[in-house]
């Protein structure tokens, strides 16, 4: 698997390291601890596109979004974090 | 039929001309009692163990496939029971008890192999570590043995004891462990649940989950509904899937693992050995090939196939341990979808929703626990309530806290 970073162009995926899924709003400290488990824990795990988290660890070292299909690993857009 | 010396004879004077099938491929009926979702090792476990265990024959199993296309035919067949948590060792050690007994039992030839597990260390800090699981596992009456640099040489001397980088100072060796046969395993649990009563249905894929007041009634498949009292989810890497259907989200990830077997040899490898610096591990199949791996890929997936940086990786592992096995071509290379939970632990449990049941989160050590899952999971469903056994594989226990994180890795599916 191959990723376009904006900044360094197309890498080989090795040089990133995942994190999991994008787009998790953090709550408030003093949420409820159900917002809590619902945000460390649970997760959509889709068949289909999915956008996650990548740090280009062995490139530039920014944080990106990667939209990519979970079932084929075709990757629709990558953009910063 | 049942199998034995006798029955083989028979067959063999007139030319094997009656076997018969060992189960019936059967077509659904309109209502069960309950439901197992998933046609794997656990599943057609748990249908066996409800039959035999609790008397509850009036059960199907659903598979979208056929039996055993999943992770149950792709796995590396290692069994174990080295664990250090409590929740944990208890449930894989009764598993290990139940592996001891099952062909018998199942009257079916699973290949249980008892050729011994060692986890190799590579320096004195890991050598504390692995002692420290070694007393925690013989705390619960379970065999562990440390072994010295030359007792691991006197076993393989093969390995490179002197490697720079990753010296092998000894290993930790569980001689009851060892390998079964994949496919045999799934196939006799089928025959065992098919002979008690239990209607094996395959290509029949669950495409919904009806649930009124909060109460299971059925399921939707692509060979039409189907009602049930009670349904038991078991679809490893499909779990979330599988589990969104009733609205449940699931603290789950999907990630590819991968494994190898080699051209076939002569006997090399009498047991399983780990690689403790980095992820690899090795066995000998009984046709002569190496069955070996490594690390999950590391990303969410549902493709069934790896990628080449892993392999890269995995054969690096080879060689740091081995280096001889640079000699060898791989033959075949596969993936199969693992159901990576938070904690790295499995679930056997009720869920919020009435008669609705899970059994998920194997990660990439599933395979061995496949009697002792079925036998938890028939008990959880009969009973409506967890075995002392399973009691520690919560749902709840991420909300909880009450976590059980082996590798104590935090809530990253990955590093589990
Ligand atoms: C490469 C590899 C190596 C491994 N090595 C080991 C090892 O050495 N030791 C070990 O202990 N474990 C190992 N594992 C893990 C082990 O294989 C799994 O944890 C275990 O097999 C999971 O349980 P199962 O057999 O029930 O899963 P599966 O066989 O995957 O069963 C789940 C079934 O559910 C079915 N299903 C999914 N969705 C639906 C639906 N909607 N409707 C109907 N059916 C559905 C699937 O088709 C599948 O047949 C390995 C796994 C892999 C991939
Ligand atoms: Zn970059």
């Amino acid at each position: 698997m191959r990723i376009a970073c904006p900044h360094c162009g197309e890498r080989g995926s090795e040089e990133f390291s995942f994190l999991g899924a994008a787009g998790l709003a953090r709550p408030a400290p003093d949420a409820p601890a159900d917002a809590w488990h619902e945000y460390v824990y649970q997760r959509d795990n889709p068949a289909g596109s999915y956008s996650e988290l990548w740090h280009h660890l062995s490139g530039c070292r920014r944080w990106l979004v990667v939209t990519r299909d979970t079932r084929t690993h075709a990757i629709a857009s990558v953009v910063d974090a | 039929m049942t199998y034995s010396l006798f029955s083989l004879a028979r067959e063999a004077l007139r030319g094997h001309t009656g076997w018969k099938p060992a189960w019936r491929d059967a077509a659904p009926k309109p209502d069960y009692d309950v439901l197992i979702v998933g046609g794997g090792g656990h599943g057609l476990a748990t249908a066996y163990y409800l039959a035999k265990e609790h008397g509850i024959t009036n059960v199907a199993v659903l598979e979208k496939s056929y039996i055993g296309s999943g992770n149950a035919g792709r796995n590396t067949t290692i069994i174990r029971s080295n664990y250090l948590l409590p929740g944990n060792e208890r449930f894989y050690e009764k598993s290990m008890q139940l592996w001891e007994g099952l062909e018998q039992d199942l009257n079916y030839n699973a290949m249980v192999s008892q050729r011994g597990v060692l986890n190799l260390f590579h320096s004195d800090a890991q050598r504390d570590q692995y002692a420290r699981r070694g007393n925690s596992m013989r705390l619960h009456g379970v065999d562990a043995e440390l072994l010295d640099a030359e007792q691991v040489r006197a076993m393989y001397p093969f390995l490179d004891f002197a490697n720079a980088r990753f010296p092998i100072r000894g290993g930790l060796l569980q001689r009851r462990g060892g390998t079964a046969r994949h496919d045999a395993v799934a196939w006799g649990f089928a025959r065992g649940a098919d002979r008690r009563g239990v209607d094996i249905v395959q290509n029949c894929e669950v495409t919904g989950i009806g649930v009124t007041n909060g109460r299971v009634t059925g399921v939707q498949t692509s060979r039409g509904p189907i009602l049930a009292k009670k349904i038991g989810l078991v679809c490893a890497g499909n779990s979330s899937r599988v589990a969104a259907m009733a609205g449940l989200r699931l603290p789950i990830e999907s990630h590819v693992l991968q494994a190898f077997v080699s051209e076939g040899i002569k006997p090399l490898i009498d047991g399983v050995v780990t690689f403790g610096a980095g992820h690899f591990y090795v066995s000998q199949s009984d046709k002569g090939g190496l069955v070996f791996g490594g690390d999950i890929d590391g990303y969410n997936s549902y493709a069934q196939r790896g990628s080449l940086p892993v392999v890269e990786d995995v054969m690096e592992g080879g060689m740091a341990l081995m280096p001889m096995i640079g000699r060898l071509r791989v033959l075949r290379q596969w993936g199969g979808i693992m159901d990576m939970s938070m904690d790295g632990s499995p679930i056997i449990d009720r869920t919020p929703i009435e008669g609705l049941y899970l059994n998920a989160g194997w990660c990439y050590g599933g395979f061995k626990a496949t009697p002792g899952s079925g036998w938890c999971f028939a008990h959880t469903i009969a009973k409506d309530e967890a075995h002392f056994v399973n009691s520690a594989y919560r749902l709840d226990r991420f909300a909880t806290g009450a976590l059980l994180d082996e590798r104590g890795a935090g809530a990253t599916p990955n590093l589990h």
